[in-house]
């Protein structure tokens, strides 16, 4: 159970996908415009993440090793089409809004190098609950730099005005506030973490 | 006229690094040097012209037998073989270019900039958003190419002046906390922020 | 080896194809229900709707209210600073505009995607178009327009979004004078529409 609970912190603190790992930079940086959506495409992750390292890790016997990278991504973009389907079924506002990166979530680094690195070598719980603590992580960070971006960008968080925008910067908001608003981010993680 | 204005439109005012987040990874990755940027700049405009107009081709066949859902697969399957089978020919044809790009090759099947400007050019109607010209220009296989082509250069001229000035930081002096990504991430914004500067021109 | 990549292909597609079977009338539902709605809320309430048609390349639906012409929905796209416009806006019977709903855009975040509300600000008259008559000449005030009454003050620090947004509209009003009102009232007011159209583009 110690080895389940490590493995499901991992992905949330020491091998934070976001600040530890610098994986899936592109979703970070283009979907934190607000909490919301970071979260919203956190979750996204999250679901993709979880079930293709369960497929996966069930599957992981029965693939060649040859053609293991093709079928790991056949897999994934199973999920990922599953994932846009029902979005746009049942959450139409959200999928508007993340667009482009829900299909792009296929060549999200970060799970592709889960399913290679771990749930190709591990047991179904194990991978679920690896996928999870990726997933969570990944959700955590996005949900945090969203969150900061859209408090100093609008003056509010997750829609709720906190200051009045006359004094929010609208550069966080933009392409440049996304890079510097994640730069201060990793800093901050770097000094937390050395210490 | 207005098929310049792809170019300007593509590589300046939505550039797709600094300002569409796509190609991220590179961007952050193989920018440590000039010379390694230029190898990886020139891969990425070969093969995301070459995928476009294949995606593009196979995107008709998917609606021609109404399965658009398979999209997301069978895209990401073509630009891997293609990857593959450019990686194949070049070591056969031009051993010197396939010395040059070779080492960048596998890392541009998950390089999303390929798969998302696939995508675009795929949807008439995203495509069309992209296209400058207020309607002068219809989505089809040439502006949908010229697209990509304007993007990987876009890409390019990115990654290049990113190399160019991560060069000149290597000898400065950082505080701790902020070496590596951060810093890097920083300077990345300070370049958004310059290419800002284009919004409207088009 | 290739046998079992095909097979998970194979079981791949199905399942999606499963899938898809299941989320399509959904998602076709999704998309009708979002189209419908924006076209009641920029109409009169109660109004009619009709088949729609197309004026000048753009869809217009006409409402009618007991029977009689109340209006136009008319759906326009226009380039505007990060990609398209998307908007349909409603015209009552005299050309008064009633409302108008942006159903998609690529704005920028904080700055051009105020055009959703900024408009309709009635608070705020010099920005606020809904119950204005349009002449098909609205512009930015920062253009300064010949004439008041087509001055629009512009979002700011968005000048070509909010431009490109007076343009559709504009775009918009030129199929309502074109098409939808006088295919109701008679050829006699079409005479009359085509005379004013001469008269402006005497000015």
């Amino acid at each position: 159970m110690s080895n389940g609970m490590k493995t499901l912190t991992n992905g949330i603190l020491k091998e934070n996908p976001t600040f530890a790992l610098v994986l899936g930079m592109c979703p970070t940086l283009a979907t934190t415009t607000s909490a919301i959506n970071g979260m919203s495409m956190g979750l996204a992750t999250l679901f993709v993440l979880v079930c293709s390292n369960v497929v996966i890790s069930l599957l992981k016997n029965l693939i060649p090793d040859k053609v293991r990278i093709p079928a790991f991504i056949v897999v994934i973009a199973t999920f990922v089409t599953l994932v846009q389907l029902l979005m746009q079924a049942y959450l139409p506002a959200i999928y508007d809004v993340l667009g482009l990166f829900i299909p792009l979530i296929v060549v999200n680094c970060i799970v592709l190098g889960r399913a290679e690195a771990f749930a190709a070598k591990n047991s179904v719980g194990l991978s679920a609950l690896d996928g999870i603590g990726m997933g969570l992580g990944f959700t955590l960070s996005l949900t945090v730099i969203g969150a900061i971006r859209e408090l100093l960008g609008t003056g509010a968080i997750f829609g709720l005005s906190v200051y009045s925008d006359h004094y929010a910067s609208l550069i966080f908001v933009l392409a440049p506030g996304a890079f510097i608003c994640l730069a201060y981010l990793m800093a901050v993680m770097n000094k937390i973490v050395k210490k | 006229m207005e098929y310049f204005l792809i170019f300007i439109a593509a590589i300046f005012v939505n550039n797709i690094v600094l300002s569409q987040f796509l190609g991220i990874c590179p961007f952050l990755g193989v920018s440590k040097k000039i010379d390694t940027a230029l190898g990886m700049s020139a891969a990425v405009t070969f093969v995301l012209v070459l995928a476009t107009v294949v995606t593009y081709l196979l995107q008709k066949l998917l609606i021609l037998w109404h399965v658009e859902f398979l999209q997301t697969i069978l895209f990401i399957l073509v630009i891997a073989a293609l990857v593959q089978m450019i990686e194949i020919i070049l070591k056969k044809v031009s051993p010197s270019l396939y010395q040059a790009l070779g080492v960048f090759l596998p890392l541009i099947t998950t390089n999303c900039c390929i798969l998302g400007v696939a995508i675009i050019v795929a949807d008439p109607a995203q495509l069309m958003q992209k296209l400058p010209g207020g309607g002068v220009l219809i989505p089809n296989l040439l502006t949908g190419t010229l697209y990509a082509f304007a993007t990987a250069i876009g890409f390019a001229l990115a990654l290049i002046l990113f190399a160019g000035i991560r060069e000149q930081l290597a000898l400065a002096k950082v505080p701790e906390a902020m070496k590596g990504t951060p810093i890097a991430l920083l300077t990345a914004g300070l370049l958004a922020m310059a290419f800002m500067g284009f919004s409207g021109v088009v | 080896m290739l046998l079992s990549l095909v097979t998970i292909c194979v079981v791949a597609a199905a399942a999606l194809a499963g899938i898809y079977s299941l989320t399509e009338g959904q998602i076709k539902k999704q998309q009708k229900e979002k189209q419908q709605q924006a076209i009641l809320k920029v109409l009169p309430d109660g109004a009619e709707i009709a088949e729609p048609e197309t004026v000048d390349g753009l869809t217009v639906y006409r409402a009618t209210l007991n029977g009689e012409f109340a209006g136009a929905a008319i759906e326009v796209s226009e380039m505007g600073f990060g990609g398209e416009q998307k908007i349909i806006v409603g015209f009552d019977q005299e050309g008064k505009i009633f409302n108008y709903e942006v159903l998609a855009h690529q704005e920028t975040p904080g700055l051009g995607d105020k055009i959703v509300f900024w408009f309709k600000n009635a608070e705020k008259p010099g920005q606020n178009i809904i119950g204005r008559q349009a002449t098909g000449k609205f512009e930015v005030s920062k253009d300064k327009p010949a004439e008041p009454e087509n001055s629009v003050d512009a979002i700011t620090a968005a000048t070509i979004s909010s431009r490109a947004f007076l343009k559709a509209i504009n775009k918009a009003f030129a199929a309502f004078t074109d098409g939808a009102v006088e295919a109701h009232s008679g050829a006699s007011k079409q005479v009359e529409s085509d005379k004013e159209e001469t008269e402006v583009n005497n000015e």
